[in-house]
C-alpha cells in the first residue's frame, strides 16, 4: 500500500442539510432525458425522432466530432420530445418510460480475456463510454487514444456530497468488475484513491494502484489527486471515471444489460427530507424531490460546480446529488459593513472563524460586485496544486495559448477552481474563464 | 423597508435612458454602498464567500484609524498645546480639510472615469484617499493636496485601467509628485509646523548629526514631528495587527520589509556609516507606515509568495540604503517602495518562470 498523501490547503464548507444515511426509492419519473449539454464539446446528431420506441441502451444521438461515441437511453419507452433551444441547438431528448422496463441485449465480452478493442466497442455501444472523461480538457475520452493511466476517486469532498462508501455499500462486485474493465483500457495503471480513515472496501480492491488522501476539499477532486500521484505533462492523456460510473460499467459488463439505476444524495437547507434516493439516471427533478418551495435553487450536482436546473427539469447525467439552497435575490442594508454572523467567510474580516463547527445556510447571493483582480496569495491557499491561479486566469483572459499551456491548463478543470471562485472577494467567474480558455485550446489544437 | 423603496423609486431616473442617466455609475456606487445588491450567482459556484472588496478596503481604513487619531493628537502636542482633547482638536482641525480635499478630488475623478467606462465604482480610493493626507506634511497647502491627488488618480491609476491595474501605489505617487514638483513646501527643515514652531524631524537630525533629541520610546509612541500617519510606530503596529489578523495584508511582505531594514541598518552600523542603533531606523520617518500600509498594497507589490519575500526585503533594504548613502533625501521609504513597485512584476516573472520550468521538466521525465 502506498503512503497516505496529506494535503494542507483547501476548505470544507459546512452547510445545513446533509443527506441522512437512508435510501428511498424514487418513483418512476414521467420523463427521462439525455442531454448533450452535460458534456463538453459534443455536437449531437440525432438517431431517433419523436414517437420512436426505445429500450434502455438504444442510441439516441451521437457526437458528430467522433461518430463512434453514442448516447443511449437510460430507460425503455417512447421518445416524447426533442427539445431545442436557440438556433435549433439540441437541449435534450426526452423519453416517456414504459411501466415495465426492458433493456436492449448488448454484446459483452470478458474484460480480462478480450482484446482491448472489443472492450472499447462494448462500452461505446452501451453509451457508458460517455462516462469516461479525458484530461487534458475534461471531454469525453477519445476511443482512438490510449491513456497513460486511469484515475478514479472513491470519494467526493465537495459540500454536502454523497458518501460513496454508503452509496456503493452493496456494489462491491460491480465496482471491482468496473475497475477490471478500466484496467483493460490502459497500458499503465488504474489509480484508485480513497479518503484516509474512511476507506470502506476500497482498500481490498485488487488490480489497482491504491492511494489514500487526507485533507480538505478539493482533496476528493480527481484532478488534485492526479497532481499528487502522476502529474499531467504536455502530451499526456489520462482518463478519469467517477466511482459511481465505475459501478455502472461493472454492472453492465456482468449482465450485458444497461441498468442506469444509481443512488444520489438530495441535500441542502431547502431539501424537505435530505436523504439518499435510488433513481434512474436522467430523471425529472420532480420525481426525485417532489414539490420545491418558492425561491429555491435546484442544483444538479454540488453547490460549487453543479448546474442550475429546476423542479420541472432533469438531473444531469454526471450528477450524483441534487442540492437545494435558497436564492439570495434580496438586498442587504449596509451588508458589507455589518458583522453578518449568519454568513460564512474564510476571511477574519467576518466572524465565522469563531465557530468553525457551525453549519451555514448559504444562499446564492453574489455578496458583492465583480471587480478586477485585487487580492493576491489567497487563491493558492485553496488549490493544493503547483499552479499560479491568477496568472493562469489572466493568460486565459488574454487568450495567450502558450502561456496557458506553460501555466498548467492541462492539469486543471473548472471544478478545481471552484473553491478559489468561492473565496474570491473580487467575485471573478473563474470556472467560466478557465472553461473558455480550455475550449479555445481545443479549438486551436 | 422605507429606504429600499425610496431607492427603487428613484432608480429609473438614474438608469440608462433616464433623466439623470449620465450619473448611472455614481448612483450605482451609492446604491451598492447602501445595499449589498440582490445579484445572484449565474455561472460557476452557486454560493459565494460573503467577503468582498468593500469589506477588504474598509478593514484597511479601520487599521489606519489608530495612526490617524494619534497623529491628530500629536499635531497638537507638537504645537505645544496642553491637554489631550485640546491637542487632538487642534490636530483634527488641521487634518480635516486635507482629508476632505483628498477624498473629494479623488472620488470625483473616480466617479467620472467609472461613468465614462460604464463600470462600477471601485472601492480602492477609500483607502488611498485617507493615505494621502496621512503621508503629506501638515503644512502643505490644500491645492497641492488636490493637485497631487488628481495626478495620482489619473496618471497613476486610471490611465492603466483603474483599480487593480496600476503599477505604482497611488498614495505614494501623490506624495512623490508633491515632493518633486513642490520641493520647498514639502521638505527642508522648516516644513513641519504650520504655526511658526519649526524644527527638524527626527530623521533629519539622525541623518545630519547622527543623533536625535527624542528618546527611542518617544519615537516608538510617536511623540515626534512628522506627517500625521507616520510618527507613531505603536499606532501603526495596532493597524498592522488588524491587517494581519484579518489576513488583508501579506505577513510575508510586512515581516520581510522589517527584516530587510534591520539587516541593512545593522550592516551600516557595523561598517561605521551610522552611529546610532539600527532599530532607530524602524522608529523614525515613514519606515513603519510604509512597511505596514504601503508596501503591502496587493496590487502594486509582488503577487507570488516567493516574490513577496524578495520584494519586502528589497523595500526595507533599499529604504535604509537611500537614507544612509544618499545625501539628498533623509527619507528613503517612499522612493524605495515606488522603485520596488516597478520591479515587482520582474520578481514575479522569475518566480513564475520557475513554476513553468518545473512543469516543463515533467515532459523530459516522461520521455
Amino acid at each position: 500500500m502506498s503512503k497516505n498523501i496529506k494535503l494542507c490547503k483547501g476548505l470544507d464548507i459546512k452547510l445545513v442539510g446533509k443527506a441522512e444515511a437512508k435510501v428511498e426509492n424514487a418513483p418512476l419519473a414521467k420523463s427521462y432525458a439525455v442531454s448533450p449539454l452535460d458534456y463538453e464539446n459534443v455536437t449531437p446528431k440525432l438517431l431517433v425522432k419523436v414517437g420512436d420506441k426505445v429500450e434502455a441502451g438504444t442510441a439516441l444521438f451521437f457526437d458528430k466530432n467522433n461518430p463512434r461515441i453514442l448516447f443511449t437511453s437510460p430507460v425503455s419507452g417512447v421518445v416524447s420530445a426533442i427539445n431545442r433551444g436557440e438556433k435549433r441547438k439540441l437541449l435534450n431528448v426526452a423519453i416517456e418510460p414504459d411501466q415495465t422496463q426492458v433493456a436492449k441485449e448488448l454484446k459483452v465480452v470478458d474484460a480480462t480475456k478480450a482484446n482491448r478493442s472489443e472492450v472499447v466497442e462494448m462500452l461505446l455501444e452501451s453509451g457508458l463510454w460517455t462516462r469516461i472523461v479525458e484530461r487534458p480538457y475534461g471531454v469525453i475520452a477519445n476511443p482512438d487514444a490510449t491513456p497513460k493511466a486511469i484515475f478514479v476517486s472513491a470519494f467526493d469532498s465537495a459540500p454536502l456530497a454523497p458518501d460513496y462508501n454508503f452509496v456503493l455499500a452493496s456494489e462491491k462486485v460491480a465496482v471491482e468488475a468496473g475497475l477490471a474493465v478500466l484496467a483493460r483500457l490502459t497500458d499503465g495503471k488504474v489509480h484508485l484513491s480513497a479518503r484516509k480513515g474512511d476507506e470502506g472496501y476500497m482498500s481490498e480492491v485488487k488490480g489497482v494502484e491504491y492511494h489514500t488522501f487526507s485533507g480538505k476539499h478539493p482533496v476528493g477532486n480527481v484532478g488534485v489527486q492526479i497532481h499528487h500521484i502522476d502529474r499531467i505533462a504536455k502530451g499526456d492523456i489520462v482518463w478519469t471515471v467517477n466511482i459511481q460510473d465505475v459501478a455502472l460499467i461493472g454492472r453492465f459488463a456482468m449482465t450485458g444489460k444497461l441498468d442506469m439505476t444509481k443512488v444520489i444524495a438530495v441535500a441542502g437547507s431547502e431539501a424537505q427530507k435530505p436523504c439518499y434516493k435510488r433513481i434512474i439516471s436522467g430523471a425529472t427533478v420532480e420525481s426525485i424531490v417532489g414539490k420545491v418551495g418558492e425561491n429555491v435553487r435546484v442544483i444538479s450536482g454540488d453547490v460549487l460546480t453543479g448546474t442550475t436546473t429546476a423542479v420541472d427539469g432533469y438531473i444531469s447525467a454526471n450528477a450524483n446529488m441534487l442540492s437545494l439552497i435558497p436564492e439570495g435575490n434580496v438586498y442587504e442594508l449596509l451588508g458589507w459593513a455589518m458583522p453578518r454572523f449568519h454568513r460564512f467567510s474564510v476571511s477574519r474580516a467576518y466572524f465565522s472563524w469563531l465557530c468553525p463547527k457551525k453549519e451555514y445556510k448559504l444562499d446564492t447571493n453574489l455578496n458583492g460586485g465583480e471587480r478586477p483582480f485585487v487580492v493576491t496569495g489567497l487563491y493558492e491557499n485553496y488549490l493544493p496544486m503547483d499552479v499560479y491561479v491568477s496568472y493562469l486566469l489572466k493568460a486565459c483572459l488574454v487568450k495567450d495559448l502558450d502561456k496557458m499551456e506553460n501555466l498548467g491548463i492541462y492539469e486543471l478543470l473548472p471544478e478545481d477552481l471552484a473553491l478559489c471562485e468561492f473565496v474570491d472577494p473580487s467575485k471573478i467567474e473563474m470556472q467560466q474563464i478557465l472553461r473558455d480558455g480550455i475550449n479555445l485550446m481545443i479549438k486551436e489544437s | 423597508m422605507g429606504l429600499r423603496q425610496f431607492v427603487d423609486k428613484i432608480k429609473p431616473t438614474f438608469s440608462e435612458g433616464g433623466k439623470l442617466g449620465f450619473l448611472h455609475s455614481t448612483f450605482e456606487g451609492f446604491e451598492t454602498f447602501l445595499f449589498v445588491p440582490n445579484t445572484t450567482t449565474s455561472k460557476g459556484a452557486h454560493i459565494r464567500d460573503c467577503n468582498d472588496i468593500k469589506r477588504v478596503m474598509i478593514v484597511v481604513v479601520l487599521a489606519l484609524i489608530p495612526a490617524m487619531l494619534f497623529g491628530m493628537y500629536n499635531l497638537g502636542y507638537q504645537a505645544g498645546i496642553e491637554g489631550i482633547l485640546p491637542a487632538f482638536w487642534f490636530g483634527f482641525l488641521k487634518m480635516l480639510p486635507m482629508i476632505i480635499v483628498s477624498y473629494v478630488t479623488g472620488l470625483a475623478i473616480e466617479f467620472a472615469f467609472a461613468q465614462k467606462r460604464k463600470h462600477e465604482i471601485n472601492e480602492g480610493f477609500l483607502v488611498t484617499g485617507l493615505l494621502i493626507p496621512m503621508v503629506m506634511p501638515v503644512s502643505v497647502p490644500l491645492w497641492i493636496v488636490a493637485l497631487s491627488t488628481a495626478f495620482a488618480v489619473i496618471i497613476g491609476k486610471e490611465v492603466f485601467g483603474g483599480t487593480g491595474m496600476n503599477v505604482f501605489n497611488p498614495a505614494l505617487l501623490a506624495r512623490a509628485f508633491a515632493f518633486f514638483a513642490y520641493t520647498p513646501q514639502m521638505s527642508g527643515e522648516a516644513v513641519w509646523y504650520a504655526d511658526g514652531a519649526t524644527g527638524a524631524t527626527a530623521l533629519e537630525q539622525l541623518s545630519t548629526t547622527g543623533a536625535m533629541q527624542w528618546s527611542a520610546l518617544d519615537a516608538f509612541i510617536g511623540l515626534i514631528p512628522g506627517s500625521m500617519g507616520e510618527t507613531s510606530t505603536l499606532a501603526i503596529l495596532i493597524g498592522a495587527a488588524i491587517l494581519l489578523f484579518t489576513g488583508v495584508a501579506s505577513w510575508r511582505i510586512m515581516l520581510s520589509v522589517f527584516v530587510g531594514g534591520l539587516a541593512f541598518g545593522y550592516l551600516f552600523d557595523a561598517v561605521g556609516l551610522t552611529e546610532f542603533p539600527a532599530y532607530y531606523h524602524l522608529l523614525v520617518g515613514g519606515f513603519a507606515f510604509g512597511a505596514v500600509f504601503m508596501a503591502t498594497d496587493p496590487v502594486t507589490s509582488a503577487q507570488t509568495n516567493t516574490g513577496k519575500w524578495i520584494y519586502g526585503f528589497m523595500v526595507g533594504a533599499l529604504a535604509i540604503l537611500i537614507r544612509v548613502i544618499n545625501p539628498a533625501y533623509p527619507e528613503g521609504m517612499m522612493l524605495s517602495i515606488l522603485f520596488m513597485n516597478a520591479l515587482a512584476p520582474l520578481i514575479d516573472y522569475f518566480v513564475v518562470e520557475r513554476n513553468i520550468a518545473r512543469r516543463k521538466k515533467l515532459i523530459k521525465n516522461v520521455k
